[in-house]
């Protein structure tokens, strides 16, 4: 019986592993898509909002000359004051086209007001639908907040009134978050890639043992073999889950060293992916490869031709995010229920480890025999298909 | 030797074979005849057990097809129509990835391959990979692979579909090999010259029946047609009435 099936997982790991462009797909496509993208994203936003903090903002004001002291109190704040395009509706139209990013209109009467204590009248012109120029009118308008507030505490002051009146509650939101909680938020998309690289591992070893076998005429000299079909199914089912394997733990090392180049410590997260974390993840992740492995399997076994079958399995590896999508949205804790759900089980117990809180065992223990078991239950599906007529299509 | 009897089998409504009974001896050339469609492909399917009858038995050496399909197998080794091989593989592996599921191993499968290969003669490409391999290429290693285990019993669906004239008759020359050692042999094809001049025996069948079943001069004489091409008109014709 087992030797039986060693020799068509034998037979399937050789021709997959000569077979170049499935290989690139299951071995580099899959495992190096993920970090590779988020690196590159994260890093251009990242040291985007960095450069922003740090660059001075280039304002163009019009009227500067009726508010010297305000102009005086921009510069201190690290804001250069340009000079401005000639009318409002000129600003306005350069906004428009993205040619300056905000515009501070100041009123010829802003000196009166400002000296008889009426709110004197500013303008920033931005374009909110713009996020980078809206960013930039945002700390101008910061800047002209804090300016505010600094002139009311002077007049207030000027009245020999104690300026704590102005106020009443005094908020201090205190953050207990750990530096890995910080980085877990952004490392929790992380799951999905690795459950994405595991399908892609072993899709076409899936497609093979029914449409691609079916299409290329081996199907039906094989099944007149004397062996079982459960045993033929078996061996290409543990085939592909070899592949997955390998392709998880692919994709976890080549996460863990893309984090090495990610500036997270500058956004105050220190991520724990360190060798440990890469080992305990792939145990935790692995026992999802038996039931991507048969329910891809599955999926295949209905079509006709390895193209069709590509077109419906590229929805399999949309399935397992809709639990942790659904989560995501909810803002759901670990609960142990929650634990009997594959995909989702893997993804909360990934986000644990992420940030470094420690992982309950029964947790782990539910997860790993909740998704084996749904996983012989859809692999002994598979079998029972295999055994079909139609199969000869 | 391969015995059937009173076959049928239907796909839905479609009815594809109606108490189909012959049989196939050893050392012997069957040749099973039909025109496209006429239930040749659905009885062999039946025979190397990928398909069940609905009812009817047939057994191989005495092993009933469907009570002991795991055992039937064993005894036979089949080549259905338009068998393909593992591209990334090369013959040699292809014929000993055969060996291993009927069970061989070591020294005795690597004697077997050796074996097959030699007297197939298929030693010039059988270590390269059958991606780009021609159709006759191909079907050598496809007989080659069905024949590992040396089966008493072999069933060739339409063997000559695309191949050359060459190919062809070296592929005919191999089947009449196996007969001299005393093999069953069943045979299926839709031209009627190739059967009349490889087969023993002829069962032609039509419409999921078998129209008649007897030698080459048999069926001329039946028929009462000279020309064998009017002979397989008429024994058609005769279902039909």
């Amino acid at each position: 019986m087992f030797r039986l099936i060693r020799t068509v997982f034998a037979k399937e790991v050789l021709d997959h592993f000569r077979d170049r462009r499935a290989l690139m797909s299951a071995l580099i496509m899959g495992p190096l898509f993920g970090p590779i993208l988020f690196t590159v994203v994260i890093n251009l936003s990242v040291s985007r909002a960095l450069d922003d903090e740090a660059k001075p903002l280039e304002l163009p004001v019009i009227g500067a000359e009726f508010a010297p002291n305000l102009m005086r109190y921009l510069e201190s704040e690290n804001i250069v004051i340009q000079a401005p395009p000639e009318s409002r509706a000129a600003a306005i139209d350069a906004i428009k086209r993205g040619e300056l990013d905000a515009v501070l209109v100041i009123s010829n009467d802003y000196g009166d007001q400002i000296a008889a204590g009426t709110p004197a009248r500013i303008e920033v012109i931005a374009d909110k639908s713009d996020e980078q120029a809206y960013r930039q009118a945002r700390r101008a308008a910061d800047a002209l907040g804090a300016y505010s507030q600094e002139v009311a505490v002077m007049r207030l002051i000027a009245r020999g009134v104690n300026t704590s009146i102005m106020r009443p509650l005094n908020v201090d939101l205190i953050d207990v978050s750990t530096p890995s909680g910080r980085s877990a938020m952004l490392l929790g998309m992380l799951s999905y890639f690795f459950i994405f690289a595991m399908l892609m591992g072993g899709m076409s070893l899936a497609i093979d043992a029914t449409a691609g076998e079916r299409e290329r005429g081996s199907l039906e000299p094989l099944l007149s073999l004397p062996v079982s079909r459960d045993q033929l199914i078996l061996g290409k089912i543990t085939a592909a889950c070899l592949f997955m394997l390998l392709s998880l733990f692919l994709s976890l090392s080549a996460f863990s060293v893309a984090l090495n180049f990610l500036p997270l410590e500058r956004l105050g997260m220190t991520p724990n992916f360190g060798p440990s974390v890469v080992v305990t993840a792939f145990f935790v992740m692995a026992p999802f490869v038996l039931l991507g492995a048969s329910l891809m399997t599955l999926v295949a076994s209905f079509t006709k031709s390895f193209k069709e079958a590509q077109t419906w399995l590229s929805i399999v590896l949309l399935a397992p995010t809709m639990p942790i999508l659904i989560v995501s949205l909810l803002n759901v804790r670990t609960a142990t229920n929650l634990m009997f759900v594959p995909s989702l089980s893997q993804h909360l117990l990934l986000v644990d480890l992420l940030k470094n809180e420690p992982v309950v065992p029964l947790h782990v223990a539910i997860s790993v025999c909740s998704t084996l078991t749904i996983g012989v239950i859809v692999a002994w599906l598979c079998a029972r298909l295999y055994r079909r007529e139609g199969l000869l299509g | 030797m391969i015995v059937v009897d009173r076959l049928t089998k239907s796909f839905g409504d479609v009815q594809a074979i109606r108490g189909v009974s012959f049989s196939a001896p050893d050392g012997k050339i069957t040749g099973l005849l039909g025109p496209n469609g006429a239930g040749k492909s659905t009885t062999l399917r039946a025979l190397y057990t990928v398909l069940k009858p609905d009812s009817g038995t047939a057994t191989i050496d005495g092993i009933d097809v469907v009570e002991n399909e795991l055992e039937a197998r064993r005894h036979i080794g089949a080549l259905p129509h338009g068998a393909g091989l593992y591209p990334h593989l090369t013959a040699r592996e292809n014929i000993a990835y055969y060996g291993r599921l009927y069970g061989l191993s070591g020294e005795a499968l690597d004697h077997r391959v050796d074996d097959i290969v030699s007297r197939l003669g298929i030693g010039d490409f059988v270590d390269r990979r059958t991606k780009g391999f021609s159709q006759g290429q191909r079907t050598k290693v496809a007989l080659a692979r069905s024949l590992v285990n040396e089966p008493q019993n072999i069933i060739l669906d339409e063997p000559t579909n695309g191949l050359d004239v060459m190919a062809t008759r070296s592929l005919r020359e191999l089947v009449r090999q196996l007969k001299t050692a005393g093999k069953c042999v069943l045979f299926s094809s839709h031209v009627m010259q190739e059967v009349a001049a490889l087969c023993d025996d002829i069962v032609i069948i039509s419409a999921g029946q078998v129209a008649i079943h007897d030698s080459a001069d048999g069926i001329r004489e039946k028929t009462g047609c000279d020309d064998l091409e009017d002979a397989f008109v008429r024994a058609i014709s005769m279902v039909k009435e």
